[in-house]
């Protein structure tokens, strides 16, 4: 707050000594009321920080020490949770496997197609709103109806995908029901939806000045130069946001899992025992961290254990966020840096 | 297709002819570019022709290799409706898409003010810790959170999903914060001189200036909470009469054994909403999404 009662006095000093203490009890006051204007206007956040993020931060670590099934009060068990976390667990290193996997394929792919499709759209002379919309609008299609969709698409035997390819003379794969081709099958969904961040680099893109592919082009660079070494490094700020933002989603990525090993599970054991529902089906493949913390927690009730899961994430989340930003200072270039 | 020249080139100061050879190496590149994209629109539009076309089968039909329906069954649209409470779960979805998104704006809009235009040590830091629970991974928290809501008894009812919006919501207040720093100070300082408080200033000058930042808001709010699933699957997934549309689709199957057509009707019709509000809306979203790509 910029209040300065001191020099304010100060510099009132010679005036006569009743109206400097009304001026000083007035400033004062109104250093109060802009005080209290910005606890009314922050209140809503004070609270919502303190009752969904500090608190259940503080719950959650304490958790993650206890057995705790949400019917007995919890038990301390002291680290008994995170020993079995990163030791006896089997499910776990599967687990975290296939969500590193989908950091190593999953986001750049997703990255780069997303910019592949925004360049494209740079290029393209007629219909760019048309295409645009296109390409845009699968990514605001409710995740769950867009996995359904593609499970069915993708349906081995009779799936329009694999009929089409069977024209062509090209035997499809098992897709969403086989352990190899069902974390590529997600990717494609993934790749389907990434209406979000091509606008964001489409906006980069031609946001990039003019004059710069200009004196390029007086150097003698081509298309592919000029995409290179002018349109990269100057939206190279847009790429790290969009890649912070796609591993982070990533590390949470759940509903698309989820949906589609109930659903293809589902329709593989079709003699209707939903009951026994293979957790990550095909054979775990499908089995992230995230939909693993969610059986542990809300279906077996494991919700020590869940909470140590829980406290992983956190750490991870907060160490690949700091990784990605820390290294990016190599290969990020900011315009106007020197300022 | 016109015969100018491939995309991000300029035109050149003084257009002068080009040599035939060069006019024809352009074209070919413009007619790659071309093909290039309308194959890739091609394949980004197959998903939806494709259930649209399954969802007009027959249940048999839906199950052989066949793509396009014979006869065309529309009837499967109104079998939808009696098959499953899809009004049921649409009003649901409608309550809490709409009572979220009014919280969400009533307690973001002043939280983002005060961070981006009131003067006050630790604004920076109290920014830092909105962008931090924008990162943080929702399953980071959730355990207590759901023993919170449980011991309070509204496990199974829609409240744990909306009443968290009534208090802040952490991209919203980063997005309006962001739209709230470009509003020129001397606005701001007109109405103060004019004797406007802080309040007065928030409800009539900032609110009229920022109405595209806020319709976006809103909109990126009624778009979450409709395809949300995490959260209902949690909260409400254990009781029928509160699913909501994204918990309902996916227990559609379960529900129905095998029937695709009836499944990709249902699908189509949870699209549907979504797809009419971007073409009502679009210019907003994607003022909305470029916003959220402009660095802090």
């Amino acid at each position: 707050m910029t209040v300065a009662p001191a020099a304010g006095a100060h510099s009132s000093a010679p005036a006569p000594a009743t109206p400097v203490i009304d001026r000083r009890r007035a400033r004062k006051r109104a250093a109060w009321r802009r005080r209290g204007t910005v606890l009314l206007f922050m209140s809503p956040w004070l609270a919502g920080f303190t009752i969904f993020f500090g608190y259940p931060l503080v719950m959650s670590a304490y958790l993650s020490f206890t057995h705790y099934d949400l019917l007995n009060p919890p038990r301390w068990v002291g680290l008994a949770n995170y020993r079995y976390l990163l030791g006896t667990d089997a499910q776990v290193w599967p687990a975290i496997r296939n969500t590193l996997w989908l950091i190593a394929f999953m986001v750049p792919l997703q990255v780069m197609f997303a910019f592949g499709v925004a360049v494209m759209l740079t290029r393209a002379k007629r219909g760019v709103g048309f295409f645009r919309t296109v390409f845009y609008l699968p990514a605001l299609i409710p995740p769950v109806a867009a996995t359904l969709g593609f499970v069915y698409l993708l349906n081995p035997a009779t799936g329009p995908i694999n009929t089409l390819l069977g024209k062509i003379g090209i035997t499809g794969p098992l897709w969403f029901n086989d352990p190899t081709w069902a974390k590529p099958s997600l990717v494609l969904l993934s790749l389907w939806g990434i209406g979000n961040t091509m606008i964001i680099f489409l906006a980069a893109v031609l946001d990039v000045p003019q004059h710069l592919y200009e004196s390029a082009e007086l150097d003698g660079a081509g298309a592919m130069q000029r995409l290179r070494w002018v349109t990269l490094p100057i939206i190279s700020p847009v790429i790290l946001f969009a890649l912070v933002l796609a591993v982070i989603q990533g590390l949470q990525y759940f509903t698309q899992a989820y949906v589609a090993a109930t659903v293809a599970g589902g329709s593989a054991s079709q003699a209707g025992s939903q009951s026994n529902l293979e957790i990550g089906y095909p054979e775990g493949s499908t089995l992230f961290y995230p939909v693993l913390l969610y059986y542990q927690g809300f279906r077996f009730f494991n919700m020590g254990y869940a909470s140590a899961m829980a406290m992983l994430l956190l750490v991870v989340a907060f160490a690949a966020t700091l990784l990605i930003l820390r290294n990016s200072k190599r290969w990020v270039h900011y315009q106007g840096a020197a300022r | 297709m016109s015969v100018a020249d491939a995309g991000i080139e300029t035109a050149p100061i003084v257009r002068r002819r080009l040599p035939p050879a060069v006019r024809r190496r352009r074209m070919l590149v413009a007619i790659a570019d071309h093909s290039l994209i309308i194959a890739t629109a091609i394949i980004f539009l197959l998903p939806v022709v494709f259930i649209f076309l399954t969802s007009l089968m027959t249940n048999q039909q839906a199950l052989s290799p066949k793509l396009w329906p014979d006869p065309f069954q529309w009837g499967n649209y109104r079998e939808v409706f009696t098959s499953a409470p899809l009004w049921r779960w649409a009003l649901n979805s409608f309550i809490y898409s709409s009572l979220a998104t009014i919280g969400l704006l009533v307690s973001s809009v002043p939280v983002a003010y005060a961070l981006a235009r009131l003067r006050w040590r630790g604004r920076e830091a109290a920014f830092l810790v909105v962008l931090v629970a924008l990162m943080l991974p929702p399953q980071v928290t959730v355990v207590p959170l759901y023993v919170m809501w449980a011991k309070l008894h509204l496990v199974g009812t829609l409240w744990p999903l909306i009443l968290p919006n009534w208090l802040g919501d952490a991209f919203a207040i980063f997005l309006l914060r962001q739209f709230f720093l470009t509003i020129p100070e001397e606005y701001l300082d007109a109405a103060r001189v004019d004797g406007c408080g802080e309040f007065r200033i928030l409800t009539t000058v900032v609110l009229r200036l920022a109405k595209p930042a806020i319709a976006a808001v809103a909109l990126f709010s009624v778009l979450y909470t409709w395809n949300d699933f995490f959260l209902p699957l949690l909260y409400v997934g254990e009781n029928p009469d509160n699913w909501v549309t994204s918990i309902g689709l996916a227990q559609f199957r379960g529900l129905h054994q095998v029937q695709w057509n009836l499944t990709m009707a249902a699908t189509l019709l949870v699209m549907l909403p979504v797809i009419v509000l971007f073409f009502v809306a679009q210019k907003a979203f994607v003022e909305g999404i470029t916003l959220t790509g402009v660095k802090g």
